[in-house]
């Protein structure tokens, strides 16, 4: 087993004296190898847990155990890839990517070839000396990948990583993530609120419910690689995943425009009683 | 420029005041007469003017670098612990409000009158702004370049040093810019009490003397020498930073 969390809860302070219950009794287990999707409207907590695995937060209680060691802080073994990427913006893309491997303690040499490896494999071996606001958002998101990666780490955990790009340019990114992950063999998690991209890229789909967020329903998508969106398997999960998550999505909007909110509008409920036909 | 040279020369002609009030910048009053750039030229290549500059600047560069490192430390300091940025922080505040020369009784008593004294003013006027720049900086250090950071295995001196100083570096651009300033009024106003040469003293002399075509080409060196320091150096920087980060032009 990779990562596993027992019985997780998180709770952030909020005011003096209240606090905000946000994981309740998370369990999770991701065996090696695995992709893994966490699937969840926002605010549902994905990315505490997330934060959690990575080590850059701590559970209020419970245990998070990666490699059967239990998570103290961030490592190396556990490397995050960030919505905004989170690339350096005073330092060049090769240096971005070398940051991690020379802290390793790896001769610049080596750490520069293993980074133009990486490079080569995002497709962006021509930009290693641009900085990285000459780069687009696709290609930035690239670099942190590559710069993920060439730390080999046992998880990658992907936070929301494509969330920030135009449809076309996280199409591609799905296809190489893919050909990067059968290519690795890394277990990774990755975290989103778009359906079809858990359901695209990963095994498994964990789905999450708000308020306090807890694994609501597991699906494993059993579509052959490279996956088709048009997949009858995956457009049959679309619709169950949505459904499941349709309920979640009333609870949250309730919770914030009040409890007479409805995402469906009912014929009983909302008929209009003044309107009895009589223009006929 | 032409403008005001030429409002001054004719001034100056009019006789309304007396030239050693109110000296030519140009061209001499009466055959022979002192003008406002002779003096300066002489200055200069007697080394006056030069040798003073040159003190001043001594002093200057090693109260601002004083101030500058200080500043850092402070500021990162603050930014670190809540409970120095409660106390220390605080205070900051207060003494950022006091001009640095009223620290001048105080220093005259402790260190006596001479180069420590002035040295003292210019530190103490340049590092309260640097602490609050520093601090700023250091406290909106983006968290996720700092988590960025940390999963790849960065911690300590070496977080500090490759992500949080680099991060902050817009904000202590300014501060430089701000101190060095600071550094300036105080320098000058600490010279001007303080004697013991530097360009505050030439003025002084110049006033003593009343001879204000001295005191005139004291104040173009100064002005002179301030733009350069922020054409030449802030602007530099700021513009490097900008075009490195691929922010603003």
């Amino acid at each position: 087993m990779k990562v596993k969390l027992e019985q997780v809860n998180k709770s952030f302070p909020k005011g003096k004296t209240d606090s905000l219950h946000v994981l309740h009794d998370i369990d999770l287990q991701i065996e090696a190898g695995e992709f893994v999707s966490l699937l969840g409207p926002s605010g549902c907590g994905k990315s505490t847990i997330l934060n959690l695995i990575a080590g850059l937060d701590s559970p209020t209680s419970g245990e998070v155990y990666v490699n059967d060691k239990k998570v103290k802080g961030p490592g190396t073994d556990r490397v995050v890839v960030f919505q905004q990427g989170g690339l350096f913006p005073w330092m060049n893309v090769m240096d971005n990517v070398t940051y991690g491997l020379l802290l390793k303690k790896m001769s610049k040499k080596e750490a520069e070839k293993k980074a133009m490896e990486g490079l080569r494999m995002v497709h962006l071996g021509n930009f290693a000396l641009a900085f990285p606001h000459e780069l687009s958002g696709g290609m930035q998101q690239r670099v942190a990948i590559a710069r993920a990666l060439v730390m080999d780490p046992d998880v990658l955990l992907m936070d929301e990583p494509f969330a920030a790009l135009d449809e076309q340019t996280r199409l591609i990114l799905h296809q190489e993530l893919q050909e990067i992950w059968q290519k690795t063999g890394k277990t990774i998690l990755f975290i989103t609120h778009n359906i079809r991209e858990a359901l695209t890229l990963s095994e498994r789909v964990l789905l999450m419910s708000t308020r306090p967020g807890a694994i609501k329903k597991s699906f494993r998508v059993q579509a052959a690689r490279p996956r088709n969106p048009s997949d009858s398997v995956i457009v049959d999960l679309e619709t169950r995943v949505m459904k499941e998550l349709e309920e979640e999505m009333e609870k949250v909007l309730k919770e914030e425009f009040g409890d007479d909110y409805r995402l469906k509008t009912s014929a009983v409920r909302d008929r209009d009683r003044d309107y009895m036909g009589d223009h006929i | 420029m032409i403008v005001i040279v030429t409002i001054w020369e004719i001034i100056s002609k009019t006789n309304l005041f007396p030239t050693f009030m109110f000296p030519p910048l140009l061209i001499p009053n009466d055959p022979g007469g002192v003008t406002v750039l002779s003096t300066l030229v002489n200055g200069l290549i007697s080394g006056q003017i030069l040798g003073a500059t040159g003190m001043t600047l001594g002093r200057l560069l090693l109260g601002f670098s004083i101030a500058v490192i200080l500043g850092l430390i402070f500021g990162y300091l603050i930014a670190r612990y809540k409970w120095v940025d409660d106390t220390l922080g605080f205070f900051v505040t207060a003494l950022q409000s006091i001009p640095s020369i009223v620290w001048f009784p105080l220093a005259i008593v402790w260190f006596g009158l001479g180069n420590v004294a002035i040295l003292f003013i210019v530190t103490i006027g340049a590092t309260w702004t640097m602490t609050v720049n520093a601090s700023t900086g250091f406290k909106n250090v983006p968290n996720l370049y700092l988590n960025a950071a940390r999963t790849l295995g960065s911690s300590g001196t070496h977080l500090v040093r490759t992500v949080i100083l680099p991060a902050s570096v817009p904000h202590i651009i300014s501060g430089l810019r701000v101190a060095w300033a600071f550094a300036w009024r105080a320098i000058m106003a600490g010279e001007l009490l303080g004697g013991n040469g530097g360009l505050g003293y030439l003025l002084d002399m110049g006033r003593s003397l009343q001879s204000m075509d001295l005191v005139l080409s004291i104040m173009i060196v100064i002005g002179i020498i301030g733009t350069i320091m922020d054409n030449q150096v802030f602007l530099r920087m700021e513009r490097s930073v900008a075009r490195k980060w691929g922010v603003g032009t």
